[in-house]
């Protein structure tokens, strides 16, 4: 017979480590994964999470792919947190992105300093309108915020598809699915010569801060939390539910559409069909492998980010399929849910009785 | 003894080095938007890489990168990682490869189906499918009984227009009364989205199926439906075996071979390449006798005399859809026309969606 009972008391230092072990879980699976497909396991693995790295422009593209995870997860954050779950982060960048583009169109041709921070500001408006929908309905007409969501994701893909290859394009681009290029005057500044790291990393610092401040020292924060360990208990302490899950949702929402508009006024410089390879869905991963704490979810961030040019370069120098990537983030997300469960239960082996044979 | 082994080091290094300068290593990086079993874009991409390795040098590949900000990086760290030449096989990979470009004067790239060459180290490529087209329009003029044919599009761009209207100029000289239906599916590879509008041109009539998107789901939704198909990019044949006629084939190897021995000897210079049938960038899977061996006879001489230059795809009087003349008689649509084709040829249904 086998038992599983709930532990009572966790460690909070096991706690924050378990992410840590997940991690070399994976390195460990993933040294088998590459032994099984026939590549030396240690030099697959320095090719996949040293070799990217290794020089001033590895990093700083580190830095570029981590910049919107973190910025995501840390909105997200807000949300599990409070038990709102919301998956449609993608969603709200891309609205963000179509919003802020829309902007940076506008703009087309202006210079002057102004342009970029209202581009960024709508951007910002755009993922909280977006992310609103979902919470206003969940509040008002009880609908599950999971599905609607996710179904919103879709929508706004469509929707900047429709933008892109119609009324957006680029009237001298040959009815090639993309708008012009932005203005510089609506490009994030690059902070160094011939690397593509940008503002944009300044905007998901001061996030970060704000969040820590917003969690841990406002009375919203610790609405926020109470919320998400017991519903019953923030009734009965008489907090505003319905205003609080709009908020955790416009947090979230706008700090997707930030990173949709830093992305699109910083690597890429104008709209197209692509402008996220799934970083709203991702960055799931990033909020619970840092633990929904600010400070986790950078350190997170860089190692989600490490996987995706890992994967890249692995492929480049040893030809090692690209997917590669995606299965060391399924690992270190299985993992980590795995020991999490080891974490709050154990599992008691009995010994058969008599009477129950 | 230490000395001599410091000797032997001195003079291992020194080989390396003299060899590396022969170009030993010289090595050509390929960036793809699809994986490479796709059996459409990437896949005939990837046979045209396996030439290049075949022919003894050093390749290498990267799949499925998105045409985002990732491209740049990818591109970038081919160039960074001691590659020479570098393909870039897909359109939205057109601005990333001459921002690279300019940071490595010294490596080659070569962008397919772009427009854009900003630095003297670009080059870029594409065939004229229009050829193709033109073949497949006369087998469907001839084939069809309901006159309808139904063409999935991707994208409104000039490459696809201009297929389009190759295809149903030809068709429409062997049958005057054939009309072209589109639909767009506004993407290059999804196989849901392509038979779903395989699927709806059928039920509005057609029996001729061809498509300008890269899975194999048009051909196989039509083998099912009884009604005639083309393959695209790779030959199609197994998937669909009694319902395609041909298939036409992007053969990139004899370009990528040629191109990277090229690279390799230092004779590589800037160009602006658009091969079709007489170069074989453009060629055409065995045709069905299904359909007959005196068609099959007809194509084959119709093949000839585009490779010759005897015929062209666009050969006046070719009028717009509202009657207006685009091309006079007896002249033929020059390449500046064809590069930028944005309106239909008369008997084509609809608009470009704009």
């Amino acid at each position: 017979m086998i038992k599983i009972e709930k532990r009572n008391d966790v460690s909070p230092s096991i706690y924050f480590l378990t992410p840590i072990l997940a991690i070399f879980l994976t390195l460990f699976g993933g040294g088998i994964i590459f032994f099984v497909l026939g590549f030396n396991p240690l030099e697959a693995l320095k090719f996949f999470f040293i070799t990217p790295i290794s020089d001033l422009y590895g990093f700083s593209e580190l830095l570029v792919k981590a910049t919107p995870l973190c910025l995501i997860a840390i909105g997200l954050s807000f949300c599990f947190k409070s038990n709102n779950w919301n998956i449609g982060a993608e969603g709200q960048l891309i609205f963000g992105g179509i919003v802020g583009g829309g902007v940076a169109l506008l703009f087309y041709g202006h210079d002057g300093f102004y342009v970029l921070p209202i581009i960024i500001l709508a951007g910002a408006i755009g993922g909280m309108i977006f992310a609103m929908i979902p919470a206003v309905l969940k509040t008002y007409f009880n609908t599950n915020e999971i599905l609607v969501s996710l179904m919103l994701v879709y929508v706004a893909k469509l929707l900047l598809d429709y933008l892109v290859v119609g009324p957006w394009s680029n009237p001298e681009g040959f009815n090639f699915p993309e708008t012009r290029q932005f203005s510089e005057s609506a490009r994030m500044p690059t902070l160094f010569d011939g690397l593509r790291i940008h503002a944009g990393i300044f905007i998901t610092l001061i996030t970060v801060f704000l969040s820590w401040l917003i969690l841990y020292k406002t009375y919203l924060g610790f609405q926020i939390k109470v919320s998400g360990l017991s519903l019953k208990t923030a009734k009965y302490a008489g907090y505003k539910g319905k205003t609080m899950i709009i908020i955790v949702f416009m947090i979230s929402g706008a700090c997707a559409g930030l990173a949709g508009v830093g992305e699109i006024t910083g690597p890429i410089g104008q709209l197209h069909r692509n402008i996220s390879p799934d970083y709203g869905f991702t960055a799931i991963i990033v909020a619970f492998l840092g633990r929904l704490n600010p400070v986790g979810i950078i350190f997170a961030s860089l190692i989600v980010a490490l996987t995706y040019l890992g994967a890249e370069t692995a492929q480049i120098f040893l030809q090692v399929p690209k997917y590669t990537g995606q299965v060391f983030q399924g690992m270190i997300l299985f993992f980590l849910l795995g020991s999490d469960y080891l974490l709050f239960f154990k599992i008691k082996f009995l010994g058969l009785k008599k009477n129950e044979l | 003894m230490y000395k001599n082994f410091l000797r032997y080091i001195i003079s291992v290094l020194f080989f390396l080095g003299v060899s590396g300068q022969a170009n030993a290593d010289f090595k050509v990086g390929f960036v793809y938007v699809g994986p490479t079993g796709d059996h459409g874009w990437t896949y005939q991409h990837d046979e045209g890489r396996k030439a290049v390795e075949a022919a003894g040098i050093k390749t290498t590949y990267v799949e499925s990168v998105p045409e985002g900000a990732d491209a740049e990086r990818v591109i970038r760290q081919l160039a960074q990682s001691g590659h020479d030449l570098i393909f870039t096989t897909s359109f939205g990979y057109m601005d990333p490869t001459n921002k690279v470009a300019k940071d490595f004067p010294n490596v080659k790239f070569e962008h397919a189906t772009g427009y854009k060459r900003e630095h003297s180290n670009v080059s870029t490529y594409s065939a004229r499918f229009y050829e193709g087209r033109t073949l497949l329009g006369h087998m469907a003029g001839k084939m069809t009984k309901t006159n309808v044919i139904g063409y999935i599009a991707s994208f409104p761009i000039p490459e696809v227009i201009r297929g389009i209207n190759a295809m149903t100029l030809a068709a429409q000289k062997v049958n005057p009364d054939i009309k072209t239906k589109i639909v767009w599916v506004f993407t290059w590879y999804d196989p849901g989205k392509e038979s779903e509008a395989a699927q709806a041109l059928i039920d509005q009539g057609a029996d001729v199926i061809m498509q300008h998107t890269d899975s194999t789901a048009p051909v196989q939704v039509a083998e099912k439906a009884g009604v005639w198909s083309f393959g695209q990019a790779s030959d199609m044949q197994r998937f669909a075996p009694k319902s395609i006629l041909t298939s036409i084939i992007d053969d990139w190897a004899p370009y990528y071979v040629e191109r990277s021995i090229a690279a390799r000897d230092g004779t590589w210079k800037q160009q602006d390449t658009w091969h079709g049938l007489k170069e074989g960038m453009v060629a055409m899977a065995p045709y069905n006798s299904a359909m007959g061996s005196d068609l099959v006879k007809e194509v084959e001489q119709l093949q000839k005399d585009l490779a010759s230059g005897k015929t062209h795809s666009f050969t006046g009087p070719i009028y717009d859809q509202k009657g207006n003349i685009l091309v006079a008689e007896g002249s033929v649509a020059d390449d500046g026309m064809l590069a930028g084709m944005n309106v239909y040829v008369k008997g084509v249904e609809g608009d470009i969606p704009q």
